[in-house]
């Protein structure tokens, strides 16, 4: 039942702190921040006490919904989602608290939608059946695209904040329909061998694709999916929309949103479709590396700080990519820590981003310089993110990727050759925020304010949980074992 | 084997201290002023040398035998285990002896070099992780741990390189560093998975155990395994092609120069290729192409040297030469003798780095020869340094630490099979007289080129003397006399111990050289100035100058093939074409769309034409289709 409440309590409290707006301005941001911190401390909890070394599920709860298609409201629980769950109810706790000034306007219906959005993304972490799994995979685009809409700004040549979100409806959702054809694809190949409808994600995967079938259904899949990773060349929505997103928004876009893909991929396109995933992995490994390559280089040539940040997911996410087509245990243990990591890093670096734009009143790098000497504290920040980001060791970005490489060396050396230029151009991009932002001449000699204690707050915590993963991320590593054990011995079954 | 938990407390604190300096100056938000930061920045380093200090004091009372601090296991994945793990033997204790203790030297002459400037704290939080990064980097047991402390010191020489953060090019010249020691720290990495995917293991006494097992010498993959480690060994060591980036390093205070891109830092690739020697000797190839490029780096930055005309620039160029000394040394198989000269080397080039600081403090941050001159009086403890450190880096016989080490590097070059190698260092040594005497006449004799020369004043107090007495001293012989000597235990025995006789031979040339080139160098430099003034000024010579003042044109070089490409991928790139592309569909949408409004005239006549037409032809398509063959 915990479960059940992982899910509805953000939808409850979104409704409400829509409602008790009229009453008190500040009461949805604290409605909202009590919500994620019993979500986080649920998340925490079932974590400690869940035997995670385990194979099967920590916790897993069923009910019927449409008997007739065979479709359930089937929730489960096990080492990936508990962390994932645990990351989203944190991230949530940082948007709500990195808005609390930013947000001024129709602060009500702004938590309805963020925690709307959270509520979606803990249904796609934890939903086992397909049909449940693409309802909450819906569910996260429309808050989304109101908080982009209504509260994000303005981009580069005036773009419109509602086109950035059309945008990225449009190919969310078009690649959603996409998924919804492949699940369907899959329901009726099962019915068709064994007499009935199944959703269910346990039954699915026992399911005999013909072999012919195999390669469609789960392109289905892998297109969904790396829309959303994002994969380019369908990366098209993602820059505009973590750059005009209000700063709310860009943490749970890359923090949160981005890692459902890669979750998606780990939990159903890798292990529905072994085969045709074994065949198709060096597409995706090169589709991997141009993700790497091509947002960095993109990342370097922006003026909007927060495009650039925007493009360095593509490259960080690339990295994700390769791991899981490498298909190793190390390889994709790698992966998790670097979903983790890079949600830490990217969620501080927007949230940076947010308090100098809020203070500068720009995000164009061409309008800051020399913030070292004015503003206090901040910068110093700025560069611990920066070194994390840069895949500095001692960060948990720092294993993650390392991990990833070492991983899928063995089987892929010339793959991990290439990927290494994303190392250097890593250092390029990064330096380059660095030196733009803080360094050089300043542009004027105006002391700004330094960061508050909520401020600090939340950015000391991130750093701690970045450095902690970076010397010790055992607890991660042993949380997901069983996972990727497991996909290790599909990977290799299919080799032999 | 294992050991009792005082020695463990003071390996831990050893490296925990210098953290600790960081973290209390990170977090005191500026409350400690400029004389706390010092204080507290200088004391970490201080109390780290005395651990270490006693940590020597205990080992080598011991049997010698490496021992090893196991903290916790940082990653466990299958059999990917690498540690929190330290090591100590003789190796890492001589580098831990030369971090700490010319570390502390050089944070005590700082703490006068930097008085009055902004943001000490930040200078010393950054100082004192270095040196954390850089015991890391020397204890650690496991390649991984190595790279986390190879990575933290290029952090921090970033950091301390743009340390004057308002200056642009400062800024440019602290990336230009970070990245092309990324360049080969990429490389590195790179030999790190190759290490671990064939033998299976990062710790480092595993993989020289276990590689003379998998691998036969001269096979391929040995090969390649250490070019990749050679490539991370030139990034970090400025030697060629990944050098570009030390002159440029010298817009960093002095004291930074001195620790980090002369002492320490510029050194740890010697140390890598010293401590995976195993890999080295099973590749004899790569080892003679470490040698060979150790060579050339060395002339050719010795050329370089001689056109210069920034104090600090001069001092990196010999740095870069100096380093290609070490590797000439490695490249014979003298391990021990390449550990040797860094030793002996962190000495006299941190003397010589400290007493150019001491000279530009004292006049007003002049640091061009040729506005300078006639200092040596007014400036008597900063020339004293630099006539010892002058002499220990051109090897002066008998009396300077240079000496000692040079001449077993020539010896090793001879006795290993190489004599062209040591021909060359022969010629670099005659190279370096002459750019050294050129260095110190034109600081401190001849008449003061400037106001800042005419009006410099000494610099007094402890801070500033006793770093350049002490370090005076260890640049003597004295210094040579303390180096352990490494062969037997960690590192294989020089090449020179299976040879007989030779070893005076080689020493009386290299003395007859050294004193050759000075006097040749006093000659040029003293009494034919003015015709070399001419010379410089037009045809040959004035390109020559121009060819090795810029040295050699790397920098241009690199700058068309790479730099400039790459930019003008950037600008080509910077509008995402790919999304461009993407973005036709939508285009295309609207062209249709633009054409299909069209079609809604609102008059029913063509709405009624256009649906007769339309069924006509449905019908039309049905009667048709099986005749056609289609059929479906």
């Amino acid at each position: 039942m915990t479960l059940v409440w992982l899910i509805v309590l953000p939808l409850i409290a979104g409704v409400l702190s829509w409602l008790v707006e009229r009453w008190h301005g500040k009461a949805p941001r604290w409605i909202a921040l009590a919500t994620m911190t019993l979500l986080f401390l649920i998340g925490l909890a079932l974590w400690w006490h869940g035997d995670v070394g385990q194979g099967r599920w920590l916790a897993e709860w069923r009910a019927a919904w449409i008997p007739r298609f065979g479709i359930e409201v089937h929730l489960a629980l096990d080492g990936l989602s508990v962390v994932l769950v645990t990351l989203t109810a944190l991230l949530g706790m940082l948007a709500v608290l990195c808005s609390w000034t930013d947000v001024t306007e129709r602060v009500g219906f702004f938590h309805f939608n963020l925690l709307w959005v959270l509520g979606g993304v803990m249904g796609v972490f934890l939903a086992l059946d397909l049909f449940l799994f693409f309802l909450f995979w819906e569910m996260m685009l429309v808050p989304m695209y109101f908080l982009v809409a209504l509260w994000g700004h303005a981009g580069a040549e005036g773009k419109t904040p509602v086109r950035a979100a059309t945008r990225f409806f449009i190919y969310t959702q078009a690649s959603g329909l996409l998924m919804l054809v492949a699940i369907l694809a899959l329901v009726f190949i099962h019915q068709s061998g064994s007499g009935v409808y199944s959703f269910n994600y346990e039954v699915l995967l026992s399911a005999d694709v013909p072999e012919a079938l195999r390669m469609p259904v789960m392109l289905g899949f892998f297109i969904a999916f790396a829309v959303k990773l994002p994969v380019p060349p369908l990366h098209g929505w993602l820059p505009d929309a973590h750059a005009q997103a209000p700063t709310a928004g860009s943490v749970l876009l890359a923090g949160i949103l981005l890692k459902t893909a890669a979750y998606g991929l780990l939990r159903f396109a890798l292990p529905l479709f072994p085969e045709a995933s074994q065949v198709f992995a060096p597409v995706a490994m090169a589709l991997g590396l141009a993700g790497i390559i091509y947002g960095a280089v993109l990342a370097c040539g922006q003026h909007d700080m927060k495009r650039l940040i925007a493009y360095t997911s593509i490259s960080h996410m690339g990295f994700v990519l390769i791991a899981l087509y490498a298909g190793t245990a190390l390889a994709l243990q790698g992966a998790v820590v670097v979903m983790v990591a890079h949600a830490f890093s990217s969620a501080a670096l927007f949230m940076l981003s947010g308090q100098v734009r809020e203070r500068v009143h720009s995000l164009d790098m061409r309008d800051m310089g020399g913030l070292w000497s004015r503003l206090p504290v901040l910068p110093v920040f700025f560069l611990a993110f920066v070194a994390a980001s840069l895949g500095m060791p001692g960060t948990a970005n720092f294993v993650g990727e390392f991990m990833v490489l070492f991983g899928a060396f063995p089987v892929a050396p010339v793959v991990v050759v290439i990927a290494c230029t994303g190392l250097v151009l890593a250092a390029i991009y990064s330096l380059l925020l660095m030196q733009r932002v803080n360094y050089g001449p300043v542009q004027s000699e105006d002391p700004l304010p330094g960061p508050d204690r909520r401020e600090y707050g939340t950015l000391l915590a991130l750093l701690v949980l970045v450095i902690l993963f970076g010397l010790y991320p055992q607890p991660l590593l042993d949380t997901t074992a069983p996972l990727t054990d497991r996909l290790e011995l599909l990977f290799t079954a299919e080799a032999e | 084997m294992m050991m009792d938990s005082f020695t463990t407390t003071l390996v831990i604190l050893s490296f925990a201290l210098p953290l600790a300096g960081t973290l209390i100056l990170a977090f005191s938000g500026g409350a400690l002023g400029e004389r706390g930061s010092a204080r507290v920045g200088v004391a970490s380093v201080g109390l780290a040398a005395l651990a270490t200090a006693w940590l020597i004091a205990g080992f080598t009372g011991g049997d010698g035998t490496p021992r090893t601090v196991h903290l916790w296991t940082w990653i466990r994945v299958g059999d990917f285990q690498p540690a929190m793990s330290l090591v100590l033997d003789g190796l890492s204790l001589t580098m831990m002896a030369v971090i700490t203790g010319v570390g502390f030297l050089i944070h005590l002459f700082a703490a006068w070099y930097m008085r009055g400037e902004e943001g000490i704290t930040r200078f010393y939080a950054y100082m004192n992780l270095f040196v954390f990064s850089m015991l890391l980097l020397v204890m650690a047991d496991n390649l991984l741990l190595l790279y986390l402390g190879w990575e933290g010191v290029g952090l921090c020489s970033y950091l301390l390189i743009g340390y004057y953060f308002q200056n642009a090019a400062n800024g440019q010249a602290a990336f230009k560093a970070f990245l092309v020691t990324r360049i080969g720290d990429v490389f590195l990495a790179l030999g790190l998975f190759l290490l671990f995917s064939e033998l299976g293991t990062l710790n480092i006494s595993e993989i020289l155990a276990r590689a003379p097992q998998t691998w036969e010498t001269g096979s391929t993959t040995v090969n390649l395994a250490a070019l990749l480690i050679l490539g991370g060994a030139l990034g970090k060591s400025a030697q060629l092609p990944l050098h570009t980036w030390l002159p440029d390093a010298m817009a960093g205070p002095t004291p930074v120069s001195a620790l980090i891109h002369a002492a320490t830092m510029v050194t740890a690739g010697v140390y890598l290729i010293a401590r995976l020697h195993g890999i080295f000797t099973l590749a004899p190839d790569v080892l003679l192409l470490v040698g060979l490029i150790g060579a050339v780096s060395m002339l050719l930055a010795a050329f370089a040297a001689l056109a210069q005309t920034d104090i600090k620039r001069v001092l990196a160029f010999s740095t870069m030469s100096q380093i290609g000394y070490m590797f000439l040394a490695l490249g014979v198989g003298a391990f021990d003798v390449a550990v040797f000269h860094l030793v002996t080397h962190a000495f006299f080039k941190a003397l010589l780095f400290l007493s150019a600081g001491a000279v530009i403090i004292s006049c007003h941050h002049e640091q061009d020869i040729r506005r300078l001159g006639g200092l040596w009086r007014t400036l008597p403890v900063a020339w004293g340094g630099f006539l010892v450190g002058g002499a220990a880096l051109v090897a002066l016989p008998l009396v300077s630490a240079g000496y000692y080490s040079k001449d077993e590097i020539l010896w090793e070059a001879l006795a290993a099979g190489e004599p062209g190698l040591m021909l060359a260092g022969l010629l670099g040594a005659a190279l370096t007289c002459l750019y050294t005497v050129r260095l110190i006449l034109g600081i401190f004799h001849g008449p003061a080129n400037s106001d800042n020369a005419r009006h410099a004043r000494s610099g007094t107090g402890l801070a500033h003397n006793l770093p350049l007495v002490v370090l005076a001293v260890l640049s003597t012989a004295i210094g040579a006399w303390l180096y352990p000597g490494l062969h037997g235990g960690v590192l294989p025995p020089n090449p020179g111990e299976s040879v007989e006789g030779g070893h005076t031979m080689v020493a009386i040339i290299a003395s007859a050289t050294v004193i050759a080139g000075l006097a040749l160098a006093g000659w040029l430099f003293h009494y034919q100035r003015t015709w070399l003034a001419r010379q410089v000024e037009r045809g040959m010579g004035a390109r020559l100058w121009m060819l090795w003042h810029n040295a050699w044109g790397f920098d241009a070089l690199f700058d068309r093939l790479f730099v400039r490409p790459w930019q003008a991928l950037v600008r080509w790139l910077r509008n995402d074409l790919l999304d461009q592309t993407m973005s036709l569909s939508a285009v295309a949408a609207r062209w249709l769309n633009v054409r299909l409004v069209r079609s809604q005239t609102g008059q029913l006549r063509h709405y009624a034409v256009i649906m007769v037409l339309g069924v006509t032809l449905i019908l039309l398509f049905l009667a048709l289709a099986p005749a056609l063959g289609g059929g479906a």
